[in-house]
């Protein structure tokens, strides 16, 4: 079946290079040896030992550091390349990404969006290598936790004088242990927090073994960092979406299915004033010119009672108010409503006055609402005004001589009227456009003068949700335990046996050799005991 | 059992774990642009929308009908020019296949116009909230979506149309009694 039996009668996994319990040497190499590798304790790492299924191949495959490293290593160079050119998330979003990176890069730009590293960090690839660097993870670190577990668990106190021998610090020496000696290290062991036990006249003072575990933590807080961050790709997990909203609408949430409405009561621009605002803004403000202060949206946040149907008529019931600024969020449920961007002066409606062209009498004004209009404003006396045609972002006439919109957004509103009064009760029909006038079928006595144009202006709201934040939190507060587990400790061991008339005394720490022998050396200051040297000498 | 079998079922079980966890995450992050767009062959979400007249329609009351549902705004042409078309063909098919043209937001006045000038018939619904254009994943216009009188979708057309292919389309989705 592939064990070990050691000449102690411990019967070892196939593979051990040292006896788990006494600590003779198993392999031919391990022999010859004049230091034992105490990696892992010399235990069977069992990706080595078995390699015939296809599972086992795999597994071996990741189990490897060495592969592991390599991993590592491919994800910074990758992610490097991605950080050469801005990713696709940060271009205009008015401009395809085909021809972006080919006019703002030229050659490179177009070989980088065809290589795809224009959205390198969703890539295939990319979450391939992540993905790989996490089995990489679990695997090498079972592969290592569970034999050096067991190695430290079987560790016998009397450990063979050959293994002892190969300690990279060791003494020997013809004597035999006093009991006043032995009283009076397992005092100074016990001052120093040594755990002691004692078997066949042998001694095995252990401490902080605890610290062995820190890089197995510290990869389980990364594989749990990991999983949060695939978490970000399950639905309703994380929402991170953009709303463009103008002053005085209710817009729907984008993420919240509809179940949340939010009212844009206000956006405000300020700046600092020189004299108004501390001193030390002085300096900037005669620099630059203008230094922004704040950019604020009063929002209202509304929930919708009747969300059963889209498009239903929203019941809205008020939740709260909040002034929405940079890095001051509104926030409610599991949601932050952050200020992102800005437009200013949007038109919202325009005034005009039915002037007589002669006179220049005005018969009243007429506030046309970009966004919803009427089919008649009625001035009184006889005066009056239809709107025939409306055309947000007038882009010229058809062959028919109709008037074209190229889009539904107030950029270049034109507006068909006909102006009734009392000498022209059938109307007087007028094409408006800003700065033109055109009257389409023959002249008027009647203009629409221009009086007056309302603006306002349009905030961006980024709506964000992230339930993955808790499980990153976790996973980084284990991981930095496992960094602070494993560096700020260390595992230390020292045997003392004697044998046949001989006095052996070994010790061994997985770092921090000069803390060990001073340790040592205050131990055994006073006794006979000889004190081990360093047969490593650097 | 066999300590060396035992080793092997370990590591396909974690193995499989493992893969599992990272298919899942390359297909979600694959699908994740396409997610909640809606195919042919999907059931056509219901939703509730106000004509201009003040009536209510639900789609789901068509059931047992084929429905044209359209997605138009008044400053596209090519909805401009399949209008008349519709206007026709749902005069011809009444009772079999019925038109809902959904604006995607524009104001009252706009689409009144817009209906009174091509003397439109069939019902006009605006959708002020965007709520069903974003339900439906709308993008270019004119989309028009077929719906089979069972309620799922026959067909996803985002271009303007021709009287044939509108008369196509009215066709396939007719209740074949």
């Amino acid at each position: 079946m592939g064990k070990v039996k050691c000449e102690c009668g411990h019967v070892n996994p196939r593979g051990t290079i040292l006896c788990e319990s006494c600590g003779r040497a198993l392999t031919e190499e391990a022999k010859k040896e004049n230091l034992v590798d105490m990696r892992y304790e010399g235990s069977a790492r069992r990706s080595q030992t078995y390699n015939k299924t296809i599972i086992d191949k795999v597994w071996n495959f990741f189990s490897s550091v060495k592969v592991g490293i390599w991993i590592i290593v491919l994800i910074l160079v990758a992610a490097s390349f991605g950080t050469i050119l801005p990713q696709e998330f940060y271009i205009p979003s008015n401009i395809p990404a085909e021809t972006y990176y080919e006019d703002v890069y030229g050659t490179f730009g177009k070989f980088y969006y065809m290589i795809g590293f224009h959205d390198l960090y969703n890539s295939v690839w990319f979450i391939a290598l992540i993905a790989a660097l996490g089995v990489s993870l679990v695997i090498a670190s079972l592969d290592r936790v569970i034999p050096l577990y067991r190695a430290l668990k079987t560790q016998r106190v009397d450990r063979h004088e050959s293994f002892m021998k190969k300690q990279r610090l060791f003494a020997e020496q013809k004597a035999s242990l006093q009991a006043s000696d032995l009283e009076k290290v397992r005092e100074e062991l016990k001052k120093k927090r040594y755990k002691i036990r004692e078997e066949n006249g042998a001694l095995l003072a252990e401490k902080n073994r605890f610290t062995r575990w820190g890089p197995y933590v510290n990869h389980v807080g990364l594989i749990i960092f990991l999983f949060g961050a695939m978490l970000r790709s399950v639905q309703g997990m994380y929402i991170d979406e953009l709303l463009w909203i103008r002053e005085g609408e209710t817009l729907q949430i984008p993420g919240t299915d509809g179940e949340y409405y939010v009212k844009n009561d206000g956006f405000t621009l300020e700046n600092y004033k020189q004299g108004e605002d501390l001193e030390v803004f002085n300096e900037a403000i005669d620099r630059v010119g203008t230094v922004a202060k704040n950019y604020q949206t009063d929002a209202i946040l509304y929930r919708d009672e009747n969300n059963d149907l889209p498009g239903a008529e929203p019941e809205l019931t008020e939740v709260l108010h909040d002034d929405i600024q940079v890095n001051q969020p509104m926030k409610f449920e599991s949601f932050a409503v952050y200020q992102t961007s800005y437009r200013q002066d949007e038109m919202k409606a325009m005034h005009f006055a039915l002037t007589n062209k002669e006179t220049g009498e005005e018969f009243g004004e007429v506030v046309v609402d970009l966004f919803n209009q009427q089919e008649t404003y009625d001035l009184g006396n006889g005066y009056k005004v239809e709107l025939l045609g409306y055309y947000p972002d007038f882009d010229g006439f058809t062959k028919e001589g109709e008037p074209t919109s190229r889009s539904p957004l107030p950029n270049k509103p034109a507006f068909l009227f006909n102006m009734i009064s009392p000498e022209k009760p059938d109307g007087e029909v007028s094409f408006v456009e800003i700065q033109n006038t055109m009257e389409p079928l023959g002249e008027t006595m009647y203009k629409m003068k221009f009086k007056n144009l309302e603006t306002r202006d349009v905030s961006a709201l980024t709506i964000r949700k992230d339930l993955t934040l808790p499980i990153l939190g976790i996973g980084g507060i284990i991981f930095m335990i496992g960094v602070i587990q494993g560096s700020y400790w260390n595992h230390r061991r020292i045997w003392i046996r004697e044998k046949d008339g001989h006095i052996y005394i070994a010790g061994h720490t997985n770092k921090n050799w000069h803390g060990l022998k001073r340790e040592i050396h205050a131990v055994l200051d006073g006794t006979a005991i000889p004190e081990p040297e360093d047969r490593q000498k650097d | 059992m066999d300590k060396k079998k035992k080793r092997l079922y370990m590591r396909t079980a974690i193995l499989a774990i493992l893969a599992g966890l990272v298919v899942y995450t390359l297909y979600t992050n694959l699908t994740r642009e396409s997610r909640g767009n809606l195919e042919a062959g999907d059931q056509a979400p219901d939703f509730v929308l106000t004509d201009l007249d003040g009536e209510q329609h639900r789609l789901s009351d068509y059931e047992g009908k084929g429905v044209f549902l359209n997605f138009w705004g008044t400053w596209c042409e090519p909805c401009k020019k399949e209008m008349p078309y519709m206007e026709k063909l749902a005069k011809e098919y009444e009772g079999q296949v019925e038109v809902l043209a959904v604006n995607v937001g524009e104001s009252n006045f706009q689409v009144k116009n817009f209906a009174e000038q091509y003397g439109l018939t069939f019902p006009i619904a605006i959708d002020k909230g965007k709520e069903v254009q974003e339900t439906y994943g709308i993008n270019p216009l004119p989309t028009t979506f077929m719906i089979l009188p069972d309620g799922t979708i026959d067909q996803i057309v985002t271009a303007g149309l021709t009287e044939e292919q509108i008369r196509a389309l009215f066709e396939s989705v007719k209740p074949s009694s």
